[in-house]
């Protein structure tokens, strides 16, 4: 029962691997992959309460570890259903895409659960390297193969950011001699004030980084956005990051006493990662790209939310991660919908969608309305949170320049919007959503405006979970 | 909490103020009939005004505490409340609003073609924003309500507004959204240095030190200056105004406008009284620099919309003038101003709406001589221009007369500084009027005009009455909030009395 999700994701694999064996059409792939989707969703919701340890205290199955789970499944399983078609995909490699897909996700319910640096460290290679190869899959009928280049970009500096990380664990390992995350804290916290000890968490977070998108990790967001494909994108931007931003929160949270230069370093990391994100994004004409550096500035947002280093800092953390993997599900939703065959989306081709398609249109600006943090939708009240906690601990200077980058992120997120209501259409064709895919969004938006009207309820609660790891 | 006053009659008056509109545009979200959005607005929107009436009935007039209070704990964690009362600054401003949306509605009935459920959901989604701005006691809610009145009205000017429109509305988001930025960080820092409590009361007349006063006071400065719009920042204005539909222009102007000066009035003043003190000069001098600059632009327009536009700033110059001089007269004033440019200028756009929807045009040139064919309207436009420029027997003269006698005792080279913009005022409304009216020997031939309907002279006639109404007997409105000024008045020479007292007992 503990370790239920994690079967039934094994098996989804597996049963994958043997459809891929057989030559099925598309639509049976499809509705087998949507229904491993919502077994493993509600194989998390069944172990939701369970507690212990497995293979020799290397994995913890907590109410943290498990909220997380539930919620990488959720998200996957909305990616699997607003990407079903995979158009971008051939259709000779659905199946493989699937069992890929599966892989990583596995992969990343591991690492929620992992409290031991080797099972981290293997937790997220198996996340990353499906995923590795879930970037060049896509079907670009031979013309400019930029989703291998993607891949391979993806791949580089995840090797990169896995070799920092190996490297800071073998420092962590030579200070306190054991790899177990209970030991290392313990032994950690008297020696917060040597450079060693700084340079190998640092390291460590390298790894995280880089799935969150973090400056100085962030390199290979845009291009690797935009070389995926739609449904691809989708994933990389939403789940992974629900999984990265646990661990930062397990990891952040054993430093203690004199952290103040690691403090200091992850401050400047913050805005910069906020900076960079929103100025970059301004220039933009691909909404995915976009949206890769608007990810950029937002893991900005929940780094300096874990940074206050109390319990309502991860919560407002873990509230913020949640609002932005809503809002970008409900932004790739309407990007993937109005791909007609799995091409990119420049800002020009969403002319006049609130024509084209009306529930279109509405879903894009109430997730870029979110996004830019207006109220009365999550993004706001996750930003306004964060900032209140982190000016609570004194970070003048940084809500400030914060601050200052709400302001500038209007812009990129406006003018999409204006392109979706005030454009004609021209000649472009009107968008067909099925029903399936309103509904879905429908939720979408229900999610982000009660999260952002009733913020109490999941801040209490995530300020519960965190509680638990503590 | 001393300072609320919860009225038994009326227990949840204002909330069903607020959210009686959000709920009806709720409704038109699932709504296809046209004509049956146009009177489903209209229906709750005069429902709104008719329930608004029993706020003046049984508004105390003798106390400054918020009445019909309502408080609710809303986010517990952060000492987040909805809590909402009123109090005479804000009452006018309240009834002005549920007063003008039913007129809005009216005003959009044929001048809105397309998307017309979508468009009425927008006006009420504005009304329960607008409403709730001047009622939320909570900071956080002031804000989330400040910030999420901008969408509606982006997409008011954005899908419904004229050819430059989206120019003119991300203009309009981009400025008030950047003023407002450095606001979240003042209103964060008042939380923590208030014994973390976001209730606006218990921030006002506190000792902040004077350097965080002034960061704080720049800080709303910003925000409501934009809101207003003062003189440097006011080039939102006539672009937002010029492109947006007539019913938006009104409620940019009527009502938008006058959150700025609001939020003088309610947070700047009360909480940074010793910056206030500080900068009331410069502020003072860029009202005198708003009201002579907006006046000569003004002068100088061909396009009718334009000209109101640029006229607001003018008249906003003087509200602002008003509530910096810190005298009774001038704050009253100031306050009576912000309900008379409500009136006036909102009937203006309407005027010049009507004008629009015949000719299709909003160049003076084009409208010249319509007097001639269409009685009635340039009648309305006639008392509406008088009062503009401040003629006696009208609104504005009240208001103005009141600044104007505030800034005399406060300063007379100031109040000699302000004098001609009156004069200017009148130059350029009388110059429209005169062209409209009679225009020259050069006249479009205008014979295939009508004269107004009467859904438009039931949307003009309300406008004209008030115009009378404050213009002859202003007393009951300066009665109304005469008591909440005074206090504050009170507590802010209070403030510096005490100030000084502590400054002298310290050097000797």
């Amino acid at each position: 029962m503990q370790f239920l999700p994690e079967l039934i994701l094994l098996g989804a694999g597996l049963i994958i691997f043997i459809v891929s064996l057989g030559k099925t059409n598309a639509a049976t792939t499809r509705d087998i992959a949507i229904g491993l989707g919502a077994a493993t969703f509600g194989a998390t919701l069944l172990s939701y309460s369970q507690e212990g340890k497995l293979f020799f205290n290397a994995y913890q199955i907590d109410l943290f570890s498990q909220v997380f789970k539930t919620l990488i499944a959720g998200a996957m399983l909305l990616v699997l259903l607003f990407g079903q078609k995979l158009k971008g995909i051939s259709e000779k490699v659905h199946s493989e895409y699937y069992l890929f897909l599966f892989m990583s996700v596995l992969g990343l319910m591991m690492l929620v659960s992992s409290v031991e640096l080797l099972s981290i460290f293997v937790a997220l290679e198996l996340s990353s390297f499906a995923v590795y190869i879930m970037v060049p899959m896509r079907d670009d009928e031979g013309k400019f193969r930029f989703q291998m280049e993607a891949g391979i970009k993806y791949l580089l500096f995840g090797v990169t950011a896995t070799g920092f990380m190996l490297f800071g664990m073998s420092y962590m390992y030579g200070l306190t001699g054991s790899t177990e995350l209970v030991v290392v804290a313990k032994e950690l916290t008297v020696m917060w004030n040597q450079p060693a000890a700084v340079i190998a968490m640092m390291m460590v977070l390298a790894g995280f980084f880089y799935k969150l998108a973090i400056f100085p990790f962030h390199f290979w967001v845009p291009d690797v956005y935009e070389g995926a494909s739609n449904e691809t994108t989708a994933f990389i931007a939403s789940v992974p990051k629900l999984a990265a931003v646990a661990l930062l929160i397990r990891l952040v949270s054993l430093i203690s006493g004199d952290g103040q230069v690691i403090l200091n370093v992850l401050l400047v990391c913050s805005i910069a990662s906020m900076f960079y994100g929103n100025l970059s994004a301004l220039v933009q004409t691909d909404v995915k790209r976009m949206l890769g550096f608007s990810g950029i500035a937002h893991a900005g947002f929940v780094l300096l939310g874990i940074l206050t280093f109390q319990i309502t800092g991860y919560a407002n953390a873990m509230y913020y991660i949640i609002g932005y993997v809503v809002m970008n599900l409900a932004c790739f939703l309407v990007i993937c919908t109005v791909s007609k065959n799995g091409e990119n989306i420049s800002i020009d081709d969403l002319s006049g969608l609130h024509k084209r398609s009306p529930i279109m249109a509405f879903t894009l600006a109430v997730g870029l309305f979110a996004l830019a943090g207006i109220p009365p939708f999550v993004g706001f009240m996750g930003k306004f949170m964060v900032l209140a906690a982190a000016l609570k601990e004194g970070y003048l200077l940084v809500v400030i320049l914060a601050a200052i980058n709400t302001g500038i992120a209007i812009y990129y997120y406006l003018s999409v919007i204006r392109v979706t209501y005030c454009s004609d259409p021209e000649e472009r064709a009107p968008v067909s959503s099925s029903m399936l895919i309103n509904i879905t969004s429908v939720f979408l938006l229900a999610v982000i405006i009660i999260m952002g009207v009733q913020p109490q309820l999941f801040v209490d609660y995530a300020s519960n979970v965190v509680q638990t790891i503590m | 909490m001393d300072q609320l006053l919860i009225n038994p009659d009326y227990p949840h008056i204002l909330s069903t103020l607020i959210f009686l509109p959000l709920a009806g545009a709720f409704v038109l979200l699932f709504v296809r009939n046209e004509s049956f959005a146009r009177y489903w607005a209209l229906g709750i929107t005069s429902l709104i005004a008719l329930l608004s009436i029993p706020l003046v009935k049984a508004f105390d007039m003798t106390t400054s505490k918020y009445q019909f209070v309502e408080q609710v704990s809303w986010i517990k964690s952060l000492n987040i409340q909805y809590v909402i009362g009123i109090d005479g600054i804000s009452i006018l401003l309240v009834m002005l609003t549920t007063l003008i949306m039913p007129l809005c509605v009216l005003a959009s009935w044929s001048y809105i073609k397309t998307r017309i459920p979508a468009f009425m959901a927008c006006l009420l989604i504005m009304e329960c924003a607008m409403l709730g701005v001047f009622m939320a006691l909570d900071f956080v809610l002031f804000y989330v309500l400040w910030e999420a009145m901008l969408i509606p009205m982006y997409m008011l000017i954005a899908i419904w507004g004229g050819p430059r429109r989206i120019y003119a509305s991300i203009k309009f988001f981009l400025y008030t959204l950047a003023g407002s930025v450095m606001l979240l960080v003042a209103i964060i820092w008042l939380y923590i240095h208030n014994g973390y409590s976001f209730f606006i009361p218990d921030m006002m007349w506190q000792n902040y030190s004077s350097t965080a006063q002034i960061f704080l006071f720049l800080a709303f400065f910003l925000a409501f200056a934009i809101k207003v719009p003062m003189f440097p920042f006011h080039t939102w204005l006539p672009a937002a105004h010029v492109e947006a539909p007539t019913a938006g222009s009104v409620i940019l102007a009527s009502v938008l406008l006058k959150m700025g000066t609001y939020g003088f009035l309610r947070f700047a003043i009360p909480i940074t009284p010793e910056a206030t003190m500080l900068l009331a000069p410069a502020i003072l001098w860029l009202s005198i620099a708003g009201i002579i600059y907006g006046g000569l632009t003004a002068l100088a327009q061909s396009d009718m919309k334009k000209l109101i536009a640029y006229s607001s700033v003018g008249h906003m110059g003087f509200v602002t003038l008003g509530i910096f001089v810190l005298n009774t007269a001038g704050v009253e004033g100031a306050i009576l101003q912000m309900i008379n440019h409500g009136i006036t200028t909102g009937a203006l756009f309407l005027c010049i709406g009507m004008i629009y929807e015949r000719t299709h045009s909003r160049e003076l040139r084009d409208a010249t001589g319509v007097g001639k064919h269409m009685p009635i309207y340039v009648t309305f436009l006639t008392f509406f221009s008088l009062s503009s420029f401040g003629f006696p027997a009208t609104n504005s003269f009240v208001g103005e007369f009141l600044i104007l006698a505030g800034t005399f005792e406060y300063s007379i080279p100031l109040a000699m500084a302000a004098i001609p913009g009156a004069v200017i005022a009148a130059a350029y409304m009388l110059r429209m009027l005169q062209k409209i009216v009679w225009g020259g020997t050069d006249n479009p031939d205008q014979s295939w005009i009508k004269d107004l309907n009467v859904r438009e002279i039931v949307t003009l006639a309300p406008f004209l009455f008030f115009v009378f109404w404050i213009g002859l007997g202003a007393q009951p409105f300066i009665d109304i909030i005469h008591v909440s000024v005074d206090n504050l008045l009170n507590n802010y020479h209070g403030f510096h009395s005490q100030a000084v007292a502590v400054t002298e007992l310290i050097t000797h």
